[in-house]
């Protein structure tokens, strides 16, 4: 065989690896999108019954399950805020300053990344026990706030590392004061490091299941509804609710993506 | 240029709020964890603030050293399957189609914008003996009855992999897209066929890669309670799973506390290990 051939067999093995993984990665989902137009309406809904889109219709009629959505997108909503706020002023703010103790949050930092989330769950569950908060969304807020801190402080200072800081200065010899100057030039420059950290933060909450069926008390969520529903089988309006999700992700992700993109050309 | 101030003033407003969060809901619940983990408990399971070491007594249970173990050959399996497969293909990503880079990495995560129980929920209609894949066996006359692929250990080390190869993939990416080309181009003018070349040029400069992964793949295997749950069905616990069970149905906490004490001593030593290693904490940060 020639140098050619040879290497265009390399190539086409390449792409029947990748084939395979990707196939591996998506045949859950494609299980999952069958199973939301699955005709069958009785337990556990997993015999073929031909097609239909009535679960699309009916999902809308399950008020329990809209609620623990509702309370999915509020929960991700809130602690997407909270953690990017304390997230980016404390990025910028141990970037910026030394100070006592700085080592100790450093390495506090590290610990909702590595440790196993069910010992953050069971932690978070004994201090609000123990403390007497009440269990609810409240709770929850504060518990996936805290996971997603650390990832949104990661990715704010990938963006500092590039970051000249007389850009600041010269904005304060020119007169701007300090909440002007971060308003004005270091939010700008950082915003793409904020966005992607916010953007992590949301996906992880909405997807959180260890942390939160600790921490919720009698309040449900979209993936705590999963969890109570697989001992007796998923029903297709959950199939066809995790359907649309991914649907609407893609969108958003794609809409915002080329307007990135177009930004750039511009 | 960076210039680190000392300058209290202007630097609590901003290090405050993250400090007082840790330490309020990181360092506190952690310490909480461990004063409960040598309580006791009276009849109508309330916690005794009155000290005690059954809890770690009972740790070494020969019913738990066998979780322990299986704990660890799962997430062993889990991690070395997931270097195995992620390698090659982070490889062919970031460097035999570096002009599809971005969609084909992007393709890696869509699956992670659906709900990770769910997704493993797919796996069990797979695989169950009604599922798609014994119907496609008996259509091809391949068996006549179904096979039972569920909850065996295997199926459990399926869905581990399943839920963390990108934590793999993303570290073995960015330290294979590193790579300097030249240092390969050297190698092999220098006479090296391709495995020498492999073993001794690329492997070593992409370990750490390989080392950030396993950490993110083999700690949260030890805790995945669900995925043992759904796919392993009770023949596959792990860690996670017994102290899931003392802090819900069991509702002894201090026994559970002082089993998540093991997970927490995992992790540090592991951490140590890896930093010994040479491996950063940065990249340990997705």
């Amino acid at each position: 065989m020639n140098r050619n051939g040879k290497k265009k067999m390399k190539r086409g093995l390449g792409v029947a690896y990748c084939t395979l993984i990707y196939l591996f990665l998506f045949l859950p989902i494609a299980v999952v999108a069958a199973n939301s137009f699955n005709a069958s309406t009785t337990k556990p809904y997993l015999s073929w019954k031909g097609f239909t889109l009535d679960w699309y219709v009916r999902l809308f009629d399950n008020g329990s399950l809209l609620e623990a959505f509702g309370n999915t997108m509020l929960i991700a909503a809130a602690s997407t805020v909270l953690s990017t706020v304390i997230g980016t002023l404390g990025a910028v703010g141990m970037y910026r300053y030394k100070f006592r103790g700085k080592k100790t949050v450093d390495a506090l930092l590290y610990i909702p990344v590595v440790i196993p989330e069910i010992v953050l769950g069971i932690s978070l569950l004994t201090l609000f026990s123990r403390t007497g908060i009440p269990r609810g969304l409240f709770t929850l807020i504060l518990a996936h706030t805290t996971f997603c801190i650390p990832y949104v402080i990661f990715n704010v200072r990938a963006r500092l590392a590039g970051y000249d800081d007389s850009v600041e200065e010269a904005s304060m010899d020119l007169g701007a004061g300090r909440v002007q100057t971060f308003l004005r030039i270091t939010l700008p420059v950082l915003a793409p490091g904020i966005g992607g950290g916010a953007l992590l933060a949301f996906t992880l909450s909405i997807d959180d299941v260890i942390i939160s069926y600790f921490t919720n008390g009698q309040v449900s969520t979209f993936p705590l509804k999963v969890m109570e529903s697989i001992k007796s089988g998923v029903s297709p309006d959950v199939n066809a609710l995790s359907v649309l999700i991914l649907t609407g992700t893609i969108a958003v992700v794609a809409l915002t993506q080329s307007g990135l993109l177009k930004k750039k050309r511009n | 240029m960076k210039t680190e101030k000392k300058d209290m003033a202007a630097a609590l407003p901003m290090v405050g709020p993250v400090t007082l969060w840790l330490l309020f809901f990181v360092a506190l619940p952690l310490i909480f964890v461990a004063v409960i983990s040598f309580c006791s408990i009276d009849q109508n399971y309330n916690i005794q603030f009155q000290f005690t070491l059954e809890n770690y007594r009972r740790l070494f249970d020969a019913s738990y050293l066998q979780i322990y173990a299986q704990s660890f050959l799962i997430a062993a399996l889990t991690t070395v399957l997931c270097i195995l497969l992620g390698y090659p293909f982070a490889f062919l990503i970031a460097r035999t189609f570096p002009k599809r880079k971005a969609p084909l990495y992007m393709l890696v995560i869509i699956p992670f914008w659906t709900n990770s129980l769910i997704r493993i929920y797919g796996w069990r209609s797979f695989l169950g003996t009604n599922g798609w894949l014994n119907s496609l066996l008996q259509a091809l006359h391949l068996t006549d009855t179904p096979v039972d692929f569920l909850f065996h250990q295997g199926t459990t080390v399926l869905g581990m992999v399943y839920c963390l190869f990108p934590f793999m993939v993303l570290p073995l990416y960015t330290a294979i897209e590193k790579l300097d080309q030249s240092l390969l181009e050297a190698s092999s003018d220098l006479g090296a066929k391709g495995p020498v070349t492999f073993f001794r040029v690329v492997l070593p400069l992409t370990a750490s890669g390989i080392f950030s992964g396993s950490i993110m793949v083999f700690i949260p295997c030890l805790g995945f309670f669900y995925v043992s749950d759904i796919l392993g069905g009770g023949n596959a616990d792990v860690i996670g799973n017994l102290i899931e069970r003392q802090f819900q149905s069991g509702n002894n906490w201090p026994l559970g506390a002082a089993l998540s004490i093991i997970l927490i001593v995992i992790t540090l030593l592991l951490v140590k290990l890896y930093q010994k290693c040479g491996g950063s904490m940065e990249s340990l940060g997705v």
